[in-house]
């Protein structure tokens, strides 16, 4: 929890944002996040992004998925209530595989959307400060974390590298859970007073 | 400039002439030591190595006219960087496609029962499908599908490269031979789903085990093929490329190559096992034989190869994302499923025809030595034959900055 001052520049169309991008990373700024209305290719690598861990995790959820499978059922029809079907071995293997891979799958699913959602601080009934209203819907928007002393210079900057609109807002960076409204306005409050 | 004339290395030329030549070789001294000897064992391996081979090689190649035709239809980009690479593969079809004609229907027309045993007179399938079973398994029906479908497959082989071709020369920014091939693709997919995807393996292979039937079993030969077909392609596409051709392809294309191989490599295993756990669950004996000689039985060697190489090998070595995008780990790859799948279509054909006395000797490697040669001339030739990149392609932009 901790309210910052950002710098906020707008963009109207993605080939603008692009050699903006390039600029302000060439200048020395160091870019706290760009909100785009849609995936656009190319711009974590633009941005300098290392390569996500998810999948690690993933592999590892799936790996705990399938031993936890056998395991269990291995456990169940050998040790802790033995029964034969059919005729079979008291650990059929093969029979097992499905229920195995359906486990492997769902702990590796439910495990990477979760992380997933925790990396990228989203959750039901959790919120984030929106920068722009529009960014989920055509607008590009650039945001660079500032203080006191660079606010203005930071903001005459992105006006310089074709950003149609600019602003210095003072809000929470990080996620919270509770009430969009009132939670950031008192915060807000109190920072200005 | 994009280096357009490919020119077959003096080294491809002679591998694949040696190659070749090791395979007529072989193919003689087969039909001399084997075909004309007294043994019914040495005559059955000798059919049963060229029907294996030649139906191999032929879906193999065939996968690469289904990746384009699907790729096709989907609209994909990213396969046009390389295109020309499957539709070479795609145009040479008809010559396997003529090889194998010539070895099935030799065999249906000399009623050679010792390798298709429905062929014997007053054969009996015993089954409930007496009827049906009969007529699907007649040397009449036999020569109609497998001809029809053999001629339709070189044809469109041929046809879709032939208007990719033409392509080159239109005006720039027409798609009308653009429509005609999506058009062209819409059909080969359906011909497809109604040989490779379901009757040809039951009439060419399953067939062999005329008591046995699976419907899983056509699936399981098209992700057989299919998988290893893409390892083709990916081999032909990093060779091509060390010769300093195909600068458009790039790290982004391979991986999603390797993505093809990885995961085809699970759905292979998926239909494998789909296969397996159900004639091992519910364990009637008519069923199980199949599984008998090649679980325990003398052929459990190729039956463990076959998981090993085709499953836990792909999925443990092209899982991270950096060794899908490692030129050198991916044609290893490509090579153990091209062994794999060889080895999976060994283990289809040969129990059934030479029961437990298989061999993996000079005539099995030599029949193969002159398929790969064959391929490798066929293909390299075709690809001097047309420039290298479709340039006029309507998605050859879009090719080239595409990120897997």
């Amino acid at each position: 929890m901790s309210i910052k001052k950002f710098a906020v520049a707008v963009f109207d169309d993605e080939a603008v944002l692009f050699p903006a991008v390039k600029k302000v990373r060439s200048a020395g700024y160091k870019i706290h996040d760009v909100y785009t209305p849609f995936a656009v290719h190319g711009l974590d690598e633009a941005l300098g992004e290392k390569e996500s861990d998810l999948h690690i995790a993933g592999f590892i959820y799936g790996i705990t998925g399938t031993s936890t499978a056998l395991g269990f059922m291995g456990w169940i029809f050998t040790t802790d209530w033995p029964q034969n079907f059919g005729g079979k071995p008291m650990f059929p293997l093969p029979a097992f595989i499905p229920i195995t891979f359906e486990l492997t799958v769902l702990f590796a699913a439910v495990g990477m959307v979760l992380t997933f959602c925790y990396l990228n601080q989203i959750m039901p009934g959790v919120k984030k400060h929106i920068f722009h209203p529009r960014q989920t819907d055509d607008k590009f928007v650039m945001v660079i974390e500032v203080n006191d002393t660079n606010a203005s210079e930071t903001e005459m900057f992105l006006k310089s590298t074709g950003a149609e609109e600019t602003n210095i807002q003072v809000a929470e960076s990080d996620w919270w859970y509770g009430r969009f409204d009132k939670k950031e306005d008192y915060e807000i409050q109190q920072q200005l007073a | 400039m994009l280096n357009q004339e490919f020119k077959v290395p003096a080294k491809l030329k002679t591998t694949s002439m040696v190659l070749l030549g090791i395979g007529v070789i072989t193919l003689i001294a087969g039909v001399i030591a084997l075909l004309l000897s007294k043994e019914q064992l040495s005559q059955n391996r000798f059919w049963a190595v060229l029907l294996q081979n030649s139906i191999f090689f032929l879906l193999i190649s065939l996968a690469s006219v289904f990746i384009l035709s699907a790729v096709t239809l989907a609209q994909g980009a990213w396969i046009v960087s390389f295109r020309r690479i499957p539709e070479a593969i795609g145009s040479v079809v008809w010559v396997f496609a003529l090889i194998v004609g010539i070895i099935l229907l030799t065999l249906v027309w000399t009623d050679n029962f010792h390798i298709y045993a429905w062929l014997k007179d007053g054969y009996n399938p015993h089954n409930s499908l007496n009827a049906l079973k009969n007529f699907f398994l007649s040397k009449s029906f036999f020569t109609f599908w497998t001809i029809l479908i053999l001629v339709l497959w070189s044809w469109f082989g041929i046809k879709i490269r032939q208007l990719s071709v033409r392509q080159d020369t239109e005006t720039k920014g027409s798609t009308k031979t653009y429509w005609q091939n999506f058009n062209i693709s819409a059909g080969f997919i359906f011909v497809f789903a109604l040989s490779l995807a379901s009757t040809i393996p039951w009439l060419w292979i399953m067939s062999l085990d005329s008591h046995w039937f699976s419907t899983m079993f056509s699936w399981y030969t098209f992700a057989s093929s299919f998988v290893s077909g893409m390892s083709m392609i990916m081999l032909w596409v990093l060779y091509i490329k060390r010769h300093h051709y195909l600068e458009v392809v790039s790290t982004e294309h391979i991986h999603d190559l390797g993505k093809f191989m990885f995961a085809f490599s699970i759905f292979w295993t998926y239909l494998w096992f789909s296969q397996f756990m159900l004639i091992w669950y519910a364990n009637i004996p008519e069923e199980t034989v199949y599984f008998q000689i090649r679980m325990h039985g003398p052929y459990r060697i190729f039956y463990w190869l076959n998981i090993i190489l085709n499953f836990v090998c792909p999925i443990l070595i092209l899982m991270p994302r950096p060794n899908k995008r490692n030129y050198f780990v991916v044609t290893l790859v490509a090579i153990i499923i091209l062994v794999g799948h060889w080895i999976d279509f060994y283990q289809m054909v040969m129990p059934a025809t030479v029961q437990e006395h298989w061999k993996l000797g000079w005539f099995e490697i030599g029949i193969v030595c002159g398929f790969v040669g064959l391929v490798m001339y066929l293909v390299s030739n075709k690809l001097t034959k047309a420039p290298l990149v479709p340039q006029n392609n309507p998605l050859f932009k879009e090719t080239i900055i595409h990120i897997s």
